[in-house]
């Protein structure tokens, strides 16, 4: 009798993997919007993955940052450059066929490693997450956390500086 | 079967070579990026599926500052991007070859 986590499981990895095919693959459109769209629907449910980790707190910020701010950069940048004209190169077999093939190594690598692994043991337990992350942000990473803030400011003044109009 | 730790890392390799495929194979620029935003978020999961099943927290705050470094690479990414396409009028990775020997 599987319990409904388990079917949620299934149903939110199935969509992942979906969504995240389309997102680089769609046979049907070769729009960056379609892409985009895509990827906020696979990061979404991957959400929902997270959400089935008891990572209550990533999973938001997953849907926040990500879903939210991220997604809305890439529409703002793909509309801002107008992009319609790559719609219409040719699709390259070759190019298609390495990647695929690459692809497919990697990706049998990766699962063979994975299924070769000793399992770990398995009922988990972490209660109270969001709580304890916070502290732990807070006390352990305080210095990474504030590293971070600076490397988001300087973020910010790199991209003004890039994407400013030059000036004679 | 309930799913254990195999089948989160199954699913995160699955889309880690979706990411790739999606970098080795598009030639979009701004569809490329979205692919390796792909391969970040499959490595996060590995991440959050070892951090719950090891019952250490340390797997999640690497996430977040995984999360919180990504969002900052996009901006920067995205704008060397706009500043691309001033110059050159393409975002297309066949036209960007000026350092191909």
């Amino acid at each position: 009798m599987p319990v409904l986590t388990d079917l949620l499981f299934y149903a939110f990895a199935g969509l992942a993997l979906l969504f995240g095919l389309l997102c680089v693959a769609n046979p049907f459109s070769r729009n960056p919007i379609t892409s985009a769209m895509f990827l906020v629907l696979t990061i979404v449910s991957l959400a929902g993955l997270f959400i089935l980790l008891h990572a209550f707190f990533l999973a938001a910020v997953q849907v926040l940052v990500y879903a939210g701010a991220v997604m809305v950069l890439f529409l703002f940048v793909i509309m801002l450059l107008d992009l319609r004209q790559s719609e219409e190169r040719q699709i390259r077999i070759l190019t298609i066929g390495t990647g695929a093939l690459a692809v497919a190594a990697i990706a049998g690598i990766l699962i063979r490693a994975v299924i070769a692994a000793k399992p770990l043991a398995s009922s988990p337990g972490l209660a109270g997450e969001t709580k304890a992350l916070g502290r732990l942000l807070f006390t352990q990473y305080l210095l990474p956390f504030e590293v971070m803030s600076l490397l988001l400011l300087v973020g910010m003044v790199g991209v003004i500086l890039l994407s400013k109009k030059e000036t004679e | 079967m309930t799913p254990g730790i195999h089948h989160y890392l199954v699913v995160s390799a699955l889309l880690f070579s979706l990411g790739l495929f999606g970098v080795l194979a598009r030639r979009n620029l701004i569809v490329i990026y979205m692919s390796l935003e792909l391969m970040l978020n499959a490595a996060n999961l590995t991440l959050v599926a070892f951090s719950r099943f090891n019952e250490n927290l340390n797997g999640q705050v690497m996430v977040f500052f995984i999360i919180t470094v990504a969002a900052a690479e996009v901006a920067v990414g995205l704008a060397l991007i706009v500043a691309l396409y001033r110059k050159r009028r393409t975002a297309d990775v066949d036209d960007l070859t000026s350092l191909r020997f």
